[in-house]
């Protein structure tokens, strides 16, 4: 992007990590080694809801993703000065419990006196449109759902909507859920036959062409179905057109979670910036479709120090198929 | 930067492309029968738009290996996106290094075959096909679909509801005015399952009879299926033909209720407003609105005292093509966008089938023959969804 966008806000709901009460605070050292030893499957820590989602009443028809979707968006906010000019979602199964939830009653009530709320909420924009409700906010609202791409596809929206000067901010963020249904398919689907864990989580950020802050995402890319060399090609490609060195990125935040089968993509990579530090993190929130917003989130608790890495690259890609690439630039203010 | 519609591709219940569709509109037949597709306590009863071939014979006409696990959401989207695809000559233009982008709308994804698995899978966690589950994402139909168009420079997925087809329009002008793309192949595709066709009875808005959209008496809408795409390029593409430009696409929320539009039409409103303001446009260049007209008593009220408030005592032609086609959810955003197209090139108005009364609100009158020969310079499209996610797209004649 020719522009310059800042992250001027970020939320994270996920399984482990301790959360910062302020921003910029993180340092490599903060992220847990690796352990690929404990349980394969990882639920977020929860805050307490009424804080954020205060009438009962909503409380109650709200599911658990939607609770952490809309609580995750409502933290991003808070502290912002104006309403973002837009509102884009991302999620690769949307809600699956309210999914499940109606798919059982229509099978066991054989299609008899169906209660029709968690049909309502099992859309995939309810997050979306629950966040719009909460804020009144009438702006432009969209939802991505495509696999690895979700995420990356939303920030690509709301960097061309800041770039086009059609919102001066717009809130872009993720969300995911781990049921004991989608485990047991991705079990018996064997995504964790060669290592790797299951996930969930939410992630949201405010995204600024006007308000400054310590980190400028630069630019986005994208690659589906590449063959390893095609991918380092991809990543030379972006590099250039971004006028950046192998030697400047002084961090990679690579998605390799321990998943034997699709590690040769993350290897190609990390053995490509071999001066870079790698830092990963999918040990902390297991897998899933749109994980790599938690890579943005952990690269914004990084950035805006004197001693951060000036550059930073995100690399992840969903079972070899979807790749992306995320550049983060520091900025520093003495 | 201008952006020209270079093809346009559809299948929906009146018909499996786009002349068929045509055929079907101008002779007043509408595609909506008894449910006859899958099995259900609604089978034989529920009039619903089905698209007039199975599985086996989308599967067979797209040269398909009969035994091979697709959900019909993909099917569907294949054959509209490939006739769009054809008929924009794309597969002789490989030569020009156009950066392609597949987008997609969808609002069940893969759920006609979920639901199959999920029942057996109630009965035991080991039991349940796997194949029957691995479509279930929203993105598994797209990337089928861009697959088979040998697209991958860009391929994603929009779900918002009832708007997800024309939202997806919007992204793609977007992806393509910024420089990120040449060329996006854009819209739609929802196939009838037994989870939506429960989910819309359950919230008691489906009619027994043949909707009638913006009537009196209006109980609810017929639920359809199919698919729409068009094709949008930068005005200095070469494309061979065109049907129009894609001149404004608004998105709003109305950030009212989870599945109601308020009465008034507060967010139809602001999204007509807004696709009017992009387009830089007045009321009086519109010459004919493809309504969102469910037939739901909320929605052609909400969407009819919003065109009262907009456009006064004299709106312009208007007519809810859902009573040919049914409302086909994810995809109807990118299936009118075709009929629009189609009224802008031929100079056509598509009758709103079964209009008798107008609703006692708003009086609004819709065309209720087929109209040849119309001046139709510039047409509005609504798509209006759940969670209050509203959109409206406006083409014009180059």
């Amino acid at each position: 992007m020719k522009e310059t966008i800042y992250i001027t806000g970020a939320s994270s709901i996920t399984p482990l990590l301790p959360q910062k009460p302020s921003p910029y605070t993180y340092t490599a050292q903060d992220i847990p080694p690796c352990t690929y030893t404990e349980t394969i499957r990882s639920a977020c820590k929860e805050p307490d809801y009424k804080a954020y989602i205060t009438d009962p009443a909503a409380r109650r028809r709200m599911s658990r993703v939607v609770k952490m979707g809309l609580t995750a968006a409502l933290q991003c906010l808070s502290g912002a000065g104006e309403m973002p000019g837009a509102i884009i979602t991302a999620t690769g199964l949307g809600c699956l419990s309210d999914t499940e939830k109606f798919l059982r009653t229509l099978i066991e009530n054989k299609e008899e006196l169906l209660n029709p709320t968690p049909f309502i909420q099992s859309t995939f924009n309810t997050v979306g449109s629950q966040i719009a409700i909460s804020t009144k906010n009438m702006a432009y609202n969209n939802t991505y759902v495509h696999r690895g791409v979700s995420f990356e596809s939303a920030l690509l929206d709301g960097m061309m909507m800041l770039a086009g000067g059609e919102a001066e901010s717009v809130l872009v963020g993720s969300y995911e859920e781990l049921t004991a249904t989608s485990f047991d398919i991705q079990s018996r689907l064997g995504f964790f036959r060669k290592g790797g864990k299951a996930g969930e989580g939410a992630q949201f950020f405010l995204l600024s062409a006007k308000e400054k802050s310590p980190c400028i995402l630069r630019d986005l890319a994208f690659a589906f179905q590449p063959t390893p060399d095609e991918l380092l090609e991809k990543a030379a490609d972006f590099l250039l057109k971004n006028k950046v060195q192998k030697a400047d990125i002084e961090m990679l935040i690579s998605g390799d979670g321990g998943n034997e089968e699709e590690f040769t993509f993350y290897d190609k990579i990390e053995k490509n910036f071999p001066e870079t530090q790698v830092v990963k993190y999918k040990h902390l929130t297991g897998d899933y479709q749109t994980v790599s917003s938690f890579a943005l989130w952990l690269g914004t608790q990084i950035m805006g120090k004197a001693d951060s890495p000036k550059k930073i690259l995100i690399y992840n890609h969903f079972r070899n198929i979807n790749h992306t690439f995320i550049l983060l630039e520091s900025r520093f203010d003495k | 930067m201008r952006i020209v519609v270079s093809g346009v591709g559809t299948v929906s219940a009146i018909g499996l492309n786009v002349a068929e569709s045509l055929r079907a509109l101008a002779g007043k037949k509408s595609g909506i029968e008894p449910l006859s597709l899958f099995e259900s306590g609604h089978k034989g009863k529920l009039p619903v738009g089905e698209v007039k071939a199975d599985n086996r014979m989308l599967a067979e006409m797209l040269a398909i290996h009969p035994g091979k696990t697709i959900s019909r959401t993909a099917l569907l989207g294949m054959s509209a996106a490939q006739e769009a695809y054809g008929d924009a000559c794309l597969p002789d233009r490989k030569n020009e290094g156009l950066r392609i982008g597949f987008i997609s709308g969808t609002s069940v994804g893969g759920m006609d075959l979920s639901e199959h698995f999920y029942a057996d899978h109630l009965q035991s966690p080991a039991k349940g096909r796997l194949r029957q589950i691995i479509s279930h994402d929203c993105g598994d139909s797209t990337e089928k679909i861009a697959s088979r168009l040998g697209i991958n420079d860009y391929i994603t997925t929009v779900s918002t509801a009832c708007s997800s087809g024309a939202n997806a329009v919007i992204a793609g002008a977007r992806l393509i005015k910024h420089g990120f793309l040449d060329c996006v192949i854009a819209g739609g595709t929802d196939a009838l399952c037994r989870f939506t066709l429960n989910g819309f009875a359950s919230l008691k808005i489906v009619d027994e009879y043949p909707c009638r959209p913006f009537d009196e008496s209006r109980q609810g809408l017929n639920l359809g299926e199919g698919a729409g795409y068009i094709v949008l390029e930068k005005e200095t593409n070469r494309y061979p033909q065109s049907y129009g430009y894609l001149l404004a696409g608004a998105n709003i929320c109305e950030a009212f209720h989870q599945t109601a539009s308020s009465p008034e039409g507060n967010g139809a409103l602001l999204s007509m407003q807004k696709a009017l303001q992009t387009g830089n446009l007045q009321t009086k260049q519109i010459d004919y609105i493809n309504l969102h007209g469910t037939g739901t008593p909320n929605n052609d009220m909400a969407e009819g005292n919003a065109i009262r408030r907009l456009f006064g005592a004299t709106p312009p032609y208007l007519s809810s093509t859902k009573a040919y086609t049914g409302h086909t959810l994810g995809a109807c955003g990118g299936i009118e966008a075709v009929f629009s197209l189609l009224a802008i090139k031929y100079g056509l108005v598509f009758p709103n089938l079964n209009f008798t009364t107008p609703i006692a609100g708003h009086g609004l009158i819709p065309e209720t023959e087929y109209g040849e020969n119309r001046r139709i310079k510039t047409v509005m499209s609504n798509s209006f969804g759940f969670g209050g996610n509203m959109s409206t797209l406006i083409f014009s004649a180059i």
